[in-house]
Parts: C-alpha cells; structure tokens; sequence
C-alpha cells in the first residue's frame, strides 16, 4: 500500500509538472500580446513594460523561473490587474467557487442518492421511471442551459432569486448551486439505482428478509450501506465535471469565483492568471482522483488485498 | 374408444413409449440469430431507444435539408426584418407563433409593426437572419463534429488501446505509462489550451476534443483485447498458422464491436457537450458561423427580451444529448451479453 501511494504521488507530480510546462510553452505561442494596446507603445515603453513583467528575457530563463517560482507555490504576477499577484487574485475568488460547489455536491449527491434508492425500492414501477428519467434529463441537459433557464424564469421573470453576483447573502448562491448540483443529482442517482437492484437480489438481502428485518431496517442497514461504496468511485468524473460547469455557470450568474475569473483571462490573454488557475484546477482533480483511489482500497478490502492497481 | 366412466381405470396399454431420437436431440428448434440480429431484437424491445432513434433521424434529416426549407439564407442579414418573433403559417391563428412581441412593455404584433409579410418560423436574431435556417445549420456543425471527433477518437483508441494490448511486453509497459500520465490531466484544461494556440474554427474544436477522448477507449480495447488473445479460439487460429493481422482483424475485433460501438455512442453527446461548452465561452467557433453552442451563446445575451431566440436551439441541444444518451443505454443493454437474462 505504501509503495503504491508512493508511485500514485511520484506520478502525480510528473502529471502537474508536464503541465505547468505544456500550459507555459504554449502561453508563448498564443497570439496576441497580454499587454492591453501593446501596439500603441513605442520601443522604450515596451522595453520598459516588458522588463516589469520579466518577458523581455529568452523563453528558457522565463520558464526556468516560472519552474522556480512554481515550487516555492509563487504563480506570479497577473498582466491584467496591476501588480497584483495571481495567488492573491486567486484567493479572493477562492471562497464562492468552495461554497457554490460543496453545495452542489452536497444537494446533489444527497437527493441524487434518495432518489436513486426509491427508484431501486420502487423497481419497475411509475417511481422508478419517474426518477429514471429525471436522472436522464440531468445527464443530458448541459448545464449551461439548464443555468440559463433557471436564470430566465426564476430569477427575471418570476423574480423569486437574485439574476447574478454575489452579494445578496446565500440567496445569490441558490440559482448557481442549484444549475451545478444537477450533473453530480443524476449520475448519483443512476449510479445508486444499479447498485442497489444489484445488492437487493443478493443472498444476504434474502437472509436478512428470512430474519425478519423490516423494509426500512433492510434498505438503509443493509442494502444502502452497501450500494454506496461504488459510489465513491464516481467522485472523480464528479468533480470534474463541477469544475466544467463553475466555469460556465459563474460566468452566467456573474459569480466572482475561479471559473469565472478563468474564462475572463482567456478573454483578455492574461498569460500568468491562465497559468495559475489551469494548476489549481488540475491541482485539484488529479488530488480528488488520488483520494478516491486510496479511498477506495481503504474502504473495500477486496481491493487492498490485490494490491489496489485502478 | 373410452367413455367416461372408464375414466378411472388406466391400464398399460394406455401408455404409449416414447422413444427419444438421438438425432434429434440436438437439433436446434428456433432458427439460430447472428449476433447482430439478437441485438437488433434486444433493442426493438427498448421503447425509449426506438423512439430516441426516430427523434435524432428527424433531427439529422431536418439539419441536412431544414436550411433549405424556408427560402431565407441563414447569414442573410435584413436589419429591417431585426428581433421578429417566431410566426408560423397555419399555428398563428391558434395564438401561439402569430408574431406577437413585447415592445416597451407591451405587446404588439411586431410583423405588422414593421409592415413584414414574410414568415419567420422560429424568428429573427438582432441582424435579422431567420434563425430557424440558423438553428438547423448549427445542428449540422454540431452533429458534424460530434461524429467526425468520435470517429477519431474510436480509430485512436481501438489502434492504440489494440496494439498495447495484442502485444503486451515492453510495448505495453511503455504505452501504459503514456496513458496514465495523460489520464492525470483533467480533459478540460487540454481542450481549453488547445484551442487557445489554434485558429479558431471546426478543426480546432475537432482536435481539441480528440487530443484526449480516445483514452477511454484505448483502455476499453486494451482490457478486451487482454481478455480474448489468451482464449482457446485465438490458439486454435495460431495453431492453425494465421497471422497476427488476420487473429486482430478476424477474431479479436469482431467480439469488442460490441463494446466499440457502445462507447462510441456515449462520446457523441460528450463531443456535442464540449463544442457546445467552448463555444458557449467564447472561444468555440466564431461569428458568422453557427453552432448549437454559439446560438445558445447568442440567445443567452438577448434572453431577457427575445427568450425564443435561446429556445430552440437549447431544446434541440436537449433532445439530440437526451437521444444519444438513451440509444446508448439500450445498446448497452442489448449488446452486453452479462445483461442478458
């Protein structure tokens, strides 16, 4: 186990390094300059800014320093909002992308999980088509429709909830954990569904129904316990696929979050902040995928005893 | 001759001996299925992927002639004709799509406003292009992308995930490590930088979406191709002298088609998704072209007033990921022999 988590980590870092590298070399070849109406500027001013911002030497040096940077934890400065570094930038946006994406997950996986159990419990019948179709529906809408319809008529045409930004209190959190919380709703959702038909129609649900074990008792104690294992194993696409949707959603409600910050410096070709935020993000699902990973054995020791490869 | 009352009493000349025929002991009753014609069976019972069949041929079949329908060029700009809501011949009279808008607050018959005669099915954008020739190029752009990419990404992930697994060794070692330092990067950021450093435009998106999407399959084919090469029928072919190409291509393929075209069919909707997403962002496909990903971009912006601009194309999108999704799901029940009752 400790020689596996040694290699994971090992491979971890080859994975964040190439990276950091391939999102540096191709920054340079992006066209454009990050310096807003670089044109207008005559050889000294863009000497001069050049130097600032630390480009005007050879791309080797720039990436050997970045490199350094990097490992102290330093993402450098942003071109955009002057002088301010990225890890300050990022820190103060840091906090709506948390709070709006545990919500999502928490909502979500909870009714997901619920409603997944009913449809289980209620096989083949109108429950179970009802939740698998609603599951359907939250799979395939994306959420940036499903975001803009929120949007449309909660909050403009029946002006229930705030349209956008982030200051209006744990009101303006609803409408954008509510468009997030339907990916991680829907997969949990079929997801549980399987796994419980499956454990219903086990020997040990048979024996536990001969005890004389009532229907609750059966399905919370036995049947969801062990249903909701494999679940973990679905936390990696999970967060994926939340980070993917903050990204448009906090673009949507105006939400001063990462995701929104992310695509806003692509707009405006702030080399430093892409960088930084492309690492977070990545930081951050390559460590979801090494905690399930390790989870998973942890808790199945079926798969700790095979050594735990997958 | 027996009457009723004799009933009762059954001697052994009642009973006849039957004689079982070892011939026809193995014969086979039903005529016997290919594996094709077991699934096509499999599948027709699956209401909801006939149905999803039949709604997506509507869909392709209105984005290859739909354009063409109206008379109106989907980049045709009529700034006089700007913002008219859907109006449709024959449905006007019932109330809904008559052309009545909000203007002001109030609402108003716009075509006869602006004194139009024409019909604008779906309406017109800010520039005045009919958007339902719009709606169903843009479905054309998607749908041509989401196969082009999931072609590829299958062609990649079959040779890849083929040989790493046919060959196994050091070949294998070296192909793994690959691919388990590719999987590490989350599919998002590679197909963000990499359309950032390319021209934007169909072939960006194709690429960005392909540069990663065949892991998925390259792993499924690999596993597959571990599972069958060590079975009975591929020694027996070995033994036989057939080469390595003919056990791939006749023994070895045949049985993963299956889970080939099952996977397939979930990455459709996934490359849909992703052009949508990126051009949903900004950094898709760029004006004049049209996409479901940039008309919904589009309606988006106008949405607080002309709400049926954001509409249609956000229902088609619906329904074409709904369709793939659910033709996925009764493939998968169909193709999957461990499914089988």
């Amino acid at each position: 186990m400790v020689k596996y988590i040694g290699k994971r980590i090992v491979y971890m870092f080859i994975t964040l390094f190439l990276i950091a590298t391939a999102s540096f070399f191709l920054m340079q070849t992006l066209p454009g300059s990050p310096i807003a109406s670089y044109n207008k500027l005559n050889d000294t001013q863009k000497a001069i800014v050049e130097k600032k911002y630390g480009i005007d030497k050879p791309k080797p040096v720039q990436y050997a320093i970045y490199m350094k940077n990097l490992a102290k934890g330093d993402l450098g400065t942003s071109f955009v909002f002057k002088g301010k570094s990225v890890n300050d930038l990022l820190a103060t946006r840091l906090k709506p992308s948390l709070i709006l994406g545990a919500q999502a997950m928490v909502f979500g996986t909870i009714v997901g999980i619920l409603l997944g159990m009913l449809a289980a419990l209620k096989h083949n019948t109108f429950w179970d088509y009802g939740s698998t179709f609603f599951a359907i529906l939250g799979i395939s809408i994306p959420s940036f429709v499903f975001a803009s319809l929120l949007q449309y008529w909660i909050a403009s045409e029946w002006h229930l909830l705030p349209v956008g930004l982030w200051n209006d209190g744990w009101k303006s959190s609803v409408l954008p954990s509510l468009a997030l919380a339907m990916g991680p709703l829907a997969l949990s959702a079929r997801f549980i569904r399987t796994e419980m038909i499956e454990v219903l129609n086990s020997d040990y649900i048979m024996l536990a129904k001969a005890k004389g074990a009532n229907g609750f008792e059966i399905a919370f104690k036995h049947a969801f316990r062990n249903a909701l294992i494999p679940l973990i194993t679905v936390l990696g696409p999970l967060a994926a696929g939340l980070v993917t949707g903050s990204l448009v959603v906090e673009q949507i409600f105006a939400i001063p979050g990462i995701g929104e910050q992310f695509v806003s410096s692509i707009m405006t070709n702030d080399h430093a902040t892409i960088m930084g935020t492309t690492l977070l993000f990545s930081a951050f699902l390559i460590a979801v995928i090494f905690i399930v990973d390790i989870l998973y054995g942890v808790i199945d020791p079926r798969i700790r005893v095979s050594g735990g490869k997958g | 001759m027996r009457n009723e009352n004799e009933q009762e009493k059954l001697t052994p000349e009642d009973f006849e001996r039957v004689t079982i025929d070892a011939h026809h002991s193995e014969r086979i009753e039903k005529p016997s299925l290919s594996f094709w014609q077991d699934a096509w069976l499999g599948l027709r019972k699956n209401k909801a992927a006939i149905v999803s069949m039949i709604i997506l041929l509507v869909v392709i079949i209105m984005a290859l002639i739909g354009p063409h329908l109206n008379g109106h060029a989907g980049d045709a700009q009529n700034l006089r004709h700007a913002n008219l809501p859907p109006k449709i011949p024959g449905i006007e009279a019932t109330g809904f799509f008559d052309g009545d808008g909000k203007l002001a607050g109030k609402t108003v018959n716009l075509y006869e406003m602006k004194k139009v005669d024409e019909y604008y099915w779906f309406g017109t954008d800010g520039l005045g292009r009919d958007l339902f020739t719009r709606l169903w190029e843009g479905t054309r752009v998607s749908l041509f992308i989401a196969f082009v990419a999931a072609a590829i990404d299958m062609v990649i992930g079959v040779a890849y995930g083929g040989i790493s697994g046919y060959f196994g060794g050091r070949t294998d070692d070296i192909m793994q490590r690959v691919v388990e330092i590719l999987i590490g990067i989350p599919t998002l950021i590679v197909v963000i930088l990499m359309i950032m450093i390319m021209d934007p435009g169909i072939t960006a998106i194709i690429v960005a979406i392909t540069i990663t999407g065949w892991i998925g399959m390259s792993r499924i084919v690999r596993a597959q191709t571990l599972k069958y090469k060590s079975q009975e029928f591929v020694l027996a072919s070995r033994t036989l002298g057939a080469k390595d190409g003919k056990i791939i291509t006749k023994h070895l393929l045949p049985n993963m088609l299956g889970i080939i075209i099952i996977n397939t069919m979930f990455t459709i909707p996934n490359a849909i998704f992703f052009e949508a997403f990126l051009s949903f962002i900004g950094i898709g496909l760029q004006p004049p072209a049209a996409s479901l990903g940039t008309l919904i971009n589009d309606g988006y912006k106008v949405m607080e007033n002309q709400p049926y601009v954001l509409l249609f194309p956000a229902i088609v999108i619906s329904v074409l990921m709904i369709a793939f999704n659910l033709i996925g799901d009764g493939l998968r029940d169909a193709l999957d022999p461990k499914m089988k009752d």
